[in-house]
């Protein structure tokens, strides 16, 4: 067992990939940076963020592009390792905040925030956080309730068919509210839904920066008592975890990354799925060093749908969300046949 | 009910249990809630309509009296097109937990639903002056898409078909359907169509509708009756019909066929509604017994009556405006689906 846990091999192949990503990052980001209705090519990117660009081209890469692949980036992470905490205590692979309907919860306690104070279209957006987190936490703490079964404890497959159940009734009354709105706040709702990163600012950034911060290093410095959850109760507590609190922890963690996510950018689902799978292929399901590449393939994913999303058509975008849900079901589909329960 | 089980047990056949006294009486009792159900479905709405109106205008008819006009041109097709498109939905879903022995699946939880909904925005992106006629055979289309893609995924999963993978593929389904349908509802501008369509509501069906989906659906529904022996020999296990001389492939084949045109038919209508195929096969066969000989009539009949008296609801909700039906009808539908969660048993 210690040879797969601290394997130097994994562990120097994990550092190679992390630098890897980076670098993928990197240079997607100057790509990304330059797509969009106003083309910039990437020397004058580069020009541009040394501070020698025209005043055009300022605001179109500070204003605009700037701060929004900024929030591809850290939702992506956010989202990626909100899944791959999520699976592991679930001990379930197929689990995902948007399968468990907790982006659903998130993304309803926002729209009510909408639909109660219509006249800003916007709530302020370092408040929209909570309020998701508010949505998100309950409905988590609903799934883990209704799940629960005295004497069985909870079952990997109970949770995600409850989640599944109480996704579709929050998607229910979101319909209701929507249809409520006016046509100017169904608009914004019905593309922020799809997780498009419309109107993003600094504001925005600003907002979300700190849960990704506070929180992927907590979840990182917990990635061996991860390894252990995922691994099998019994053995968990035989090692003295004491089990429940700390799922708890790790719970509320995946809850407020996701959460946060959701607020800044909407709801894009997939992308807590094929984060860590993708991980888990590359340097194997020791949580230490599966989780940052898991947050380095989230952040890539989200950036690469939105610039996908933004290049398909000249007149309009397509929302990341899309994109992703395209890109990713298939992939889905694919671990589903290959899942043996 | 007790003489009947009795009755089986003594003739000592492998138990199919049955109670066809049961089914007798909720297909009678049924029939006529539905009566009941279409002329309160026309009595109720914003304009007040009395019994004699209704009489009157059904065998007096006189243009210059609004109501008149009101009661066959936009009631009555409304009352008809619910109940229909309610048994279509039980039926294919009882069709559906039969085939694949499964008890989570519905047309809507299985990405059927939304697949008739990506061929309609299709549609309606690229046509958009077509009649309802061809739109209807494009939901077809798109919904045996759909279905073909969720059993592909199921048939071709290692270790068969869980439960809990099925509702998966159907979520995968379901969303790839829906993220197509969105983009291109941009692209075309067809976003707030689309919200209202994917709600699910009766309030647009008319006459010209009402008569191009009625063949269908009674159509389906008798191909289903027709069928329902043979489901209820798959429901039993694909081994032991096979032994029992079925040509299962067949079976499927024609079951599949009939889904398709079910929930087409009723995704044309009246969009994407959830879970009444889930809960009325579920209810029925608690009552009635495994013999889809009568869970096919009886699933029929109960589910025009709950879509009858849910769309009363969806009217009177939050009225002068229309409450989307397929909120009222996940209101059921959510909690059941938990209760199933819960059960987490094959029980077919």
């Amino acid at each position: 067992m210690s040879t797969t846990l601290f394997n130097p091999m994994r562990r120097k192949r994990s550092i190679k990939l992390v630098i890897f990503f980076f670098a993928v990052l990197v240079a997607l980001f100057i790509i990304s940076l330059n797509v969009g209705r106003y083309s910039i090519t990437p020397m004058e990117v580069l020009q541009t963020l040394f501070g020698n660009g025209s005043k055009k081209q300022n605001i179109v890469l500070f204003d605009l592009r700037l701060p929004r692949m900024i929030i591809a980036v850290l939702m992506g992470m956010g989202l990626a390792i909100s899944g791959a905490v999520l699976q592991g205590i679930s001990r379930n692979a197929l689990s995902d905040p948007g399968i468990l309907g907790i982006s659903s919860g998130a993304g309803l306690a926002v729209l009510l925030f909408v639909s109660f104070y219509p006249s800003n279209t916007l709530a302020p957006p370092f408040l929209m956080p909570f309020l998701a987190l508010i949505g998100a936490g309950a409905t988590a703490v609903l799934i883990y309730l209704l799940s629960y079964k005295k004497g069985h404890g909870i079952s990997p497959t109970r949770l995600l068919l409850t989640g599944i159940a109480v996704g579709a009734g929050l998607s229910a009354v979101s319909i209701i509210l929507t249809l409520q709105l006016s046509p100017r706040n169904f608009e914004f709702v019905v593309t922020w839904q799809m997780g498009s990163l419309w109107g993003s600012n600094w504001k925005f950034v600003i907002a979300l920066l700190p849960w990704i911060v506070i929180l992927l290093p907590i979840v990182y410095w917990k990635s061996k008592i991860l390894n252990m959850l995922s691994m099998n109760e019994h053995i968990a507590e035989s090692l003295g975890v004491s089990i429940h609190r700390e799922r708890l922890l790790l719970l509320a963690a995946a809850v407020g990354l996701a959460a946060a996510s959701v607020a800044i950018g909407g709801g894009i689902g997939f992308v807590g799925l094929l984060g860590p799978h993708i991980a888990r292929r590359l340097v194997g399901p020791q949580h230490q060093y599966m989780l940052p590449i898991t947050a380095a393939v989230g952040a890539l994913l989200v950036l690469i749908g939105d610039t996908i999303g933004r290049s398909f058509m000249e007149y309009t975008e397509i929302p990341a969300g899309i994109v992703i849900s395209l890109l990713g079901g298939p992939y889905f589909i694919y671990l589903i046949m290959r899942a043996k329960a | 009910m007790d003489i009947t089980m009795n009755a089986a047990s003594k003739v000592d056949k492998p138990p199919i249990r049955t109670r066809p006294w049961v089914a007798s009486i909720i297909i009678v009792l049924g029939l006529f809630l539905i009566l009941f159900g279409m002329v309160s479905s026309i009595l109720s709405g914003v304009a007040n309509i009395s019994y004699e109106t209704i009489w009157n205008a059904l065998t007096n008819y006189d243009v210059s009296i609004d109501q008149h006009t009101i009661i066959r041109e936009l009631r009555l097709p409304r009352a008809l097109a619910g109940a229909l498109v309610g048994a279509a939905f039980a039926v294919s879903g009882a069709i559906i937990q039969g085939m694949t022995r499964n008890p989570i699946a519905d047309t809507g939880l299985l990405g059927i639903n939304s697949g008739a909904g990506l061929a309609l925005v299709v549609v309606f992106a690229f046509f958009p002056a077509i009649a309802f006629e061809y739109i209807i055979l494009s939901s077809f289309i798109g919904a045996g898409l759909g279905a073909l893609l969720v059993y592909g995924i199921a048939y071709l999963s290692k270790g068969g078909l869980s439960p809990l993978k099925l509702v998966l593929a159907g979520v995968v389904v379901g969303s790839l359907s829906t993220g197509l349908s969105q983009a291109l509802s941009l692209l075309f501008q067809l976003n707030y169509d689309l919200a209202f369509w994917s709600a699910g509501g009766i309030s647009t069906a008319d006459w010209f509708q009402v008569s191009v989906m009625m063949p269908w659906i009674i159509g389906g529904l008798m191909t289903a009756m027709i069928l329902s022996r043979s489901i209820t020999v798959l429901s039993l296990g694909e081994e032991i019909a096979a032994g029992l001389g079925q040509r299962t492939k067949l079976v499927k084949a024609l079951g599949t066929i009939v889904i398709m045109v079910l929930a087409g038919a009723s995704v044309a209508t009246v969009g994407g509604v959830s879970f009444i195929g889930l809960m009325v096969p579920h209810i029925v066969r608690f009552l009635v017994g495994v013999d889809y000989r009568w869970i096919i009539p009886c699933s029929a009949v109960v589910g025009a009556v709950l879509v009858l008296f849910a769309d009363i609801a969806a009217k009177l909700i939050a009225s002068p405006y229309e409450t989307p039906l397929g909120a009222v009808i996940a209101v059921m539908g959510v909690p059941f689906f938990l209760y199933l969660a819960r059960k987490e048993r094959r029980e077919l």
